[in-house]
């Protein structure tokens, strides 16, 4: 995702120099996720936000929720639909334009996390069966970059859902029409939680910064549900894991997700 | 997943799944190599209903030119849907499924290729799937390999790959159509079965620890009987006596 060139070798050097000592070049612990502060109503136009700072990493998260057609095939649910955009602001080497396929990756895994868990029930999100549904676009935007987008989007997402309100419509003539000053909480069945961990070398480090990111071998992303499970995955970068590795991935991404989940759940208390 | 009403049984009492295979079963899966022209490699398989053709052109200049690595060589890889692929017709604009797929199965490649002999060019990787069924990015991604291979890359291993998922509480090998709809996990593995490295994973939907554990082992069993016929598929071009 960073685009760093000359230095990466050197880095990569210096970085795996630590790592074989038991440090990291921030400081952290190798299992040990960077501070996640979270605010929730950030954007009071938007039905649902919230701001996430991973360490230095920045996203804000909008929920805006609107009546819509439903899916030919899914005239019995409601839509979700996630993008993310990284700002230009964001780092250097962002360019405003259509996605790359970074961008695009980040915004499926996002979906990925809150559609295979189940977050929401899409059931109930329903309006007249196979024509009108109630569509809700989670949009994020990265304004500051320093690696690890996946869990940051992924956590505001979640707040913002989780933080939202769904306006109320009624029926009439086969149309929506919006109710004032009526509202309800979205119905959630369980909070997603996605943490992503890198491999350099032998080593899994979880959360890698924006230089530990330029020289990861490899990463995974595992989104864990409230229960304990793993509802989604998705590996990356240019080298593979063992069975084992991926085994010990899973049993940090269940413990350290269920963390990261109180934290969530701490910051979006009393909004739903 | 989905989680749609399934339409049909998707495993029965005696454990038989709704094309007939056992929990343990692939579908049937065959592999040509070298079968386009003008690619440098080249290979079709068909997987279950799947039908892809992989071409592989290069190492050869990169264009655009800022692309280029002077250090290695770079792979570069397009998966792409025909229009008539699946039921409803496919708009042939790349869709950001597509292009996830592509991201996903170049990253899957790359630690099977060694290109650091070629600075400055490129491995283009070209997947055209004209018919669609479950697990058309393994589908590709074995053939991929299998082309790469045929095109004379240097490489460790091939990668192969095979899904394995969850239907009706229970762990099966090789997810099709029907049950990625309908069923209840989906998990697209992957591997070097040489170096016994995983190079692919996904998962859509919701296993316990263990399921997850059993479902990434059953995945691996897969991809050694795919891997099998991506050698085969070789052997058959390079090796067979019928001389062509």
């Amino acid at each position: 995702m960073t685009n760093v060139s000359i230095l990466d070798e050197l880095q990569r050097n210096k970085i795996l120099e630590l790592l074989e000592t038991g440090q990291r070049v921030d400081g952290r612990a190798f299992d040990e996720p960077r501070k996640i502060t979270i605010e929730t109503g950030v954007i009071p136009k938007a039905n649902g936000s919230a701001r996430v700072k991973l360490g230095d990493t920045e996203v804000i998260a909008g929920v805006k929720i609107q009546p819509d057609r439903p899916f030919p095939d899914m005239g019995d649910k409601g839509i979700f639909i996630c993008t993310a955009e990284i700002l230009p602001l964001a780092h250097p080497t962002a360019e405003p334009g259509p996605p790359g396929e970074d961008v695009i990756e980040l915004a499926r895994v996002v979906d990925r996390g809150i559609r295979e868990s189940s977050m929401i029930d899409m059931s109930q999100l329903v309006l007249i069966k196979d024509k009108s549904v109630i569509a809700i676009f989670s949009d994020n935007s990265v304004i500051d970059h320093d690696g690890n987008l996946f869990d940051a989007c992924s956590y505001a997402t979640t707040a913002a859902i989780l933080s939202c309100k769904i306006p109320k419509w009624e029926i009439k003539d086969e149309l929506p029409v919006l109710v004032e000053g009526q509202e309800s909480s979205p119905p959630i069945t369980t909070i997603p939680t996605s943490v992503t961990m890198g491999r350099i070398g032998e080593h899994i480090i979880v959360d890698p910064n924006a230089d530990e990111w330029a020289c990861m071998d490899a990463r995974i992303t595992i989104t864990t549900n409230s229960d304990g499970n793993i509802c989604a995955l998705q590996k990356g970068g240019s080298d593979g894991f063992t069975l084992e590795q991926l085994i010990k991935c899973s049993e940090k991404s269940i413990t350290i997700g269920a963390k990261i989940r109180e934290i969530i759940k701490e910051s979006t208390k009393g909004s739903s | 997943m989905g989680g749609k009403e399934p339409s049909v049984v998707l495993l029965d009492e005696n454990g038989i799944r709704c094309d007939g295979r056992k929990v343990d079963e692939t579908r049937k899966v065959t592999i040509k190599a070298g079968v386009l022209k003008n690619a440098n490699g080249s290979a079709y398989i068909e997987f279950g209903d799947n039908k892809i053709v992989v071409g592989v052109f290069g190492p050869r200049d990169v264009h655009p030119k800022h692309l280029a690595n002077t250090d290695t060589g770079i792979i570069r890889c397009r998966y792409h849907m025909s229009p008539f692929s699946v039921t409803e017709r496919k708009s042939p604009a790349p869709s950001r499924r597509e292009i996830e797929i592509g991201k996903v199965i170049k990253e899957a490649l790359q630690p099977a290729l060694i290109l650091d002999k070629f600075p400055r060019t490129s491995v283009d990787v070209f997947i055209e799937v004209l018919q669609a069924d479950g697990g058309s990015r393994c589908a590709a991604l074995a053939a991929a390999s299998v082309a790469l291979a045929d095109a004379g890359i240097p490489m460790r291993d091939m990668v192969s790959a095979c899904a394995a998922g969850k239907v009706a509480d229970t762990i099966i090998l090789d997810v099709n159509n029907e049950e990625d709809q309908s069923g209840q996990a989906d998990m697209p593995v992957g591997y070097m079965p040489n170096l016994e490295k995983i190079t692919l994973i996904q998962l859509d939907g919701v296993l316990t620890p263990e399921e997850y554990k059993k479902c990434v082992e059953t995945a691996i069993v897969g991809c050694k009987k795919v891997y099998e016929i991506q050698k085969q598929a070789i052997h058959d071009k390079y090796f067979a006596n019928n001389g062509d």
